[in-house]
């Protein structure tokens, strides 16, 4: 047992470390799709260039500065994103949105592809996060020790924040009904405005520890967290916070645990093999409530 | 009444396809003078990639349009089932002497047969080219065919933007597979599949003169697969799907077996997909799975909506507009230079950027895209400019009736 452990240690950290990271970038999916029925496709493009303003940022100011501005910036991107490229559709098809949506991540491609002129971008060297530490037989950085304690804490932030505070029972309001909570006089757009901000904000910190764990930032560094994040807001049901907390938990361990067994190959395909699996037997997801579909 | 209607628009629509033939083959004719006869030069050397590339891309935008556009089914499963094909292509069209260099790795690979080299041996090297090549590409559509079957019976049971996101993971799960090392006998692993029939290959002997059909190959193939959903979309099939599409519930309760026509579309559509791959494959010269992901499928699917979701007329055009600016018109904004002036942020990626801000634009103000869920056609065109002149005379006649009127008070 012990020696399984020894061997295994290492993956199951990252695991953990790596499952935190999803988490934050999760919460804005599931936060979003909530509230807009909207896969925010652009949410894990959005994450990379949270990456990429920490690159810019760290250049001529000191890193603590660099880190409030990072996710100052994000958040500004995010609600700009939604201003610009999902109200005006507001009324339209879903499928309009959706399109929006991916639309918007092709543009943050293309803009990080142009402005880093397609090099990846060494990400700055947080001495806090990069520092080693030994954990039993393992060694790692601090940021696996630190992620998971970080996310916990602001997930509880967050729960709390949606079951005590006026905005928060807004927004439950609102995930529940659209236009009935309208109606009742909740400005809907304050409220969305304010899912992006707090998705936003929790990709940038999300970001911040995805990258110093990988040093480098490229254009399309952010696609695939961003589409496993989503895979763990379905897993977890989506709409629900704890349920991404806990699917993203799940991806991030199982994901490195079939890379120490040697199928790294297949550690994206599992992912994805999750959620065909979930959505075939349980298509509202562990936490998800279950909606009928009205004629 | 009926009657009367049909015999006056019969003559329009009999002109129409006329004009549409004689374009079709004056398009031919160009595109064969442009294989053989035409000089390189810069305009050439630019053109005919970019023909080639639209041609495949307006198939594979249009089958993609079958799903989103006419069956509503919300599928982001493409480029999988262009990975597929393109796959199927070159394995069963590497010659059998090359083995052993594409698969290095992999002792030679397990296939060791080619089918254009086994029918080049019986007929002679460009008819075998030609057939093997045809052969090899319809094995590509009905593999990823096969596929998408398989694949539709669990994830056809999803809706919407579930249905999107099971299909882009499908997508996913296939790019692994074969990229996965203990495949590599058949799909080379991570390695470059290489040395398979490509365009360049596909030529014609008439008497003793060699003919190159670089360039019409790939429009045949599209033209033919093309017409084939047109004929599909147009039929008793296609008319369940638009139903499917336009509200589910009725036409189920109408007596549509929804499983059954989902299926359908989704397995024709991947056989095209398929297909369009296999000529992507071609047109490579060299294919991995790596460049296969969602960003593929997101560019499709964004050709879609700049033609016209649900139109198959503008997704052709949608594709060739898309390849043209994307390869060719918009070269210049990447140089440098603009009319000889040296401008510093027209450097590497600046044409993309332009591109998806243009994308942009066309997704929140002109949603319809260039021609909505209409349809490019000579007779509509004949007929509308009859109703107007129609229209122009009896105000004209009105006017002149009201003169009339006027000069007996």
């Amino acid at each position: 047992m012990s020696e399984f452990l020894s061997a295994n240690l290492p993956h199951l950290l990252s695991g953990i470390s790596v499952g935190g990271q999803y988490a934050l970038i999760a919460i804005g999916y599931t936060m979003v799709y909530g509230i807009l029925r909207l896969i925010n496709f652009a949410h894990g493009d959005v994450f990379m260039v949270a990456g990429l303003i920490m690159v810019y940022a760290t250049a001529s100011l000191p890193i603590y500065i660099s880190i409030i501005l990072v996710v100052v910036v994000t958040v500004i991107l995010g609600v700009l994103i939604e201003k610009v490229a999902y109200k005006p559709l507001r009324s339209a098809p879903r499928m309009s949105v959706m399109i929006s949506a991916i639309g918007v991540s092709y543009l943050l491609q293309n803009c990080a592809l142009y402005f880093t002129g397609g090099l990846p971008q060494v990400y700055p060297d947080i001495s806090f996060l990069t520092k080693l530490v030994h954990i039993g037989p393992a060694t790692t950085k601090m940021v696996t020790v630190v992620t998971p304690i970080l996310t916990l804490v602001l997930v509880i932030l967050l729960v709390l924040l949606i079951k005590r505070t006026k905005i928060g029972m807004a927004m439950r309001a609102v995930s529940k009904d659209f236009e009935t909570s309208e109606l009742m006089g909740i400005k809907i757009n304050n409220v969305i405005s304010m899912t992006f901000v707090i998705g936003c904000a929790l990709a940038a910190v999300g970001s911040i520890l995805y990258f110093s764990n990988y040093n480098s930032v490229i254009p399309t560094s952010g696609a695939m967290p961003g589409l496993k994040a989503f895979v763990a807001a379905v897993f977890g049901g989506i709409g629900s916070v704890p349920g991404a907390v806990v699917g993203a938990f799940v991806i991030g361990i199982c994901e490195n645990i079939i890379k120490g067994i040697g199928l790294t190959e297949f550690s994206d395909a599992f992912t994805f093999v999750l959620l065909i699996v979930i959505l075939l037997v349980k298509p509202t997801g562990i936490f998800g409530e279950k909606s009928t579909d009205k004629v | 009444m009926g009657k009367k209607l049909k015999s006056t628009m019969a003559p329009e629509k009999k002109i129409g396809s006329l004009i549409a033939v004689v374009l079709l083959v004056v398009l031919y004719v160009f595109l064969f003078l442009l294989d053989n006869a035409m000089p390189v030069n810069s305009t050439t050397t630019m053109l005919i990639p970019v023909l080639k590339k639209g041609a495949i891309y307006a198939l594979v935008c249009v089958s993609m349009n079958l799903l989103n556009g006419f069956t509503g089914l919300f599928s982001l499963g493409q480029a999988g089932f262009m990975l597929i094909g393109a796959y199927a292509f070159a394995i069963f069209s590497i010659p059998a002497a090359q083995h052993n260099s594409v698969y290095q790795y992999f002792e030679g690979g397990a296939i060791q047969f080619s089918i254009p080299e086994a029918l080049s041996n019986a007929l002679g090297q460009n008819a075998g080219n030609f057939l093997g090549s045809i052969i090899c590409i319809i094995i590509a559509g009905l593999v990823a065919a096969v596929f998408a079957a398989l694949i539709g019976i669990p994830v056809l049971r999803l809706k919407s933007d579930y249905l999107a996101i099971a299909t882009l993971g499908f997508a996913e799960i296939i790019r692994a597979i074969f990229q996965w090392n203990g495949l590599g006998k058949i799909t080379n692993g991570s390695n470059l599949l290489r040395k398979y029939t490509n365009f360049h290959d596909i030529k014609i002997q008439v008497g003793g003169t060699i003919f190159q059909l670089d360039t019409i190959f790939p429009f045949l193939i599209a033209t033919l697969s093309i017409m084939i959903i047109v004929l599909l979309v147009n039929s008793s099939y296609g008319r369940a799907f638009k139903s499917i599409r336009d509200d589910e519930v009725a036409a189920e309760a109408m007596g549509i077996n929804l499983f059954k026509h989902k299926m359908l579309a989704f397995v024709i559509s991947s056989f095209f997909a398929g297909v369009g791959g296999a000529l992507l494959a071609m047109f490579q010269t060299t294919i991995q799975a790596a460049p296969f992901r969602s960003t593929m499928t997101y560019e499709i699917l964004l050709i879609v909506v700049i033609g016209g979701i649900g139109s198959i007329t503008g997704s052709c055009i949608g594709s060739f507009l898309y390849i043209a600016c994307s390869e060719w018109w918009l070269r210049f904004l990447d140089s440098g230079s603009f009319l000889g002036m040296s401008v510093p942020f027209f450097r590497d990626g600046f044409r993309k950027v332009v591109f998806s801000v243009i994308i942009m634009i066309i997704v929140l103000f002109f949603s319809r895209g260039i021609m909505g869920d209409k349809e490019l056609s000579f007779s509509g065109m004949l007929r509308k400019a009859r109703k107007r002149k129609e229209a122009k005379a009896a105000k004209l006649a009105a006017s002149t009736n009201g003169k009339e009127d006027g000069s007996h008070e």
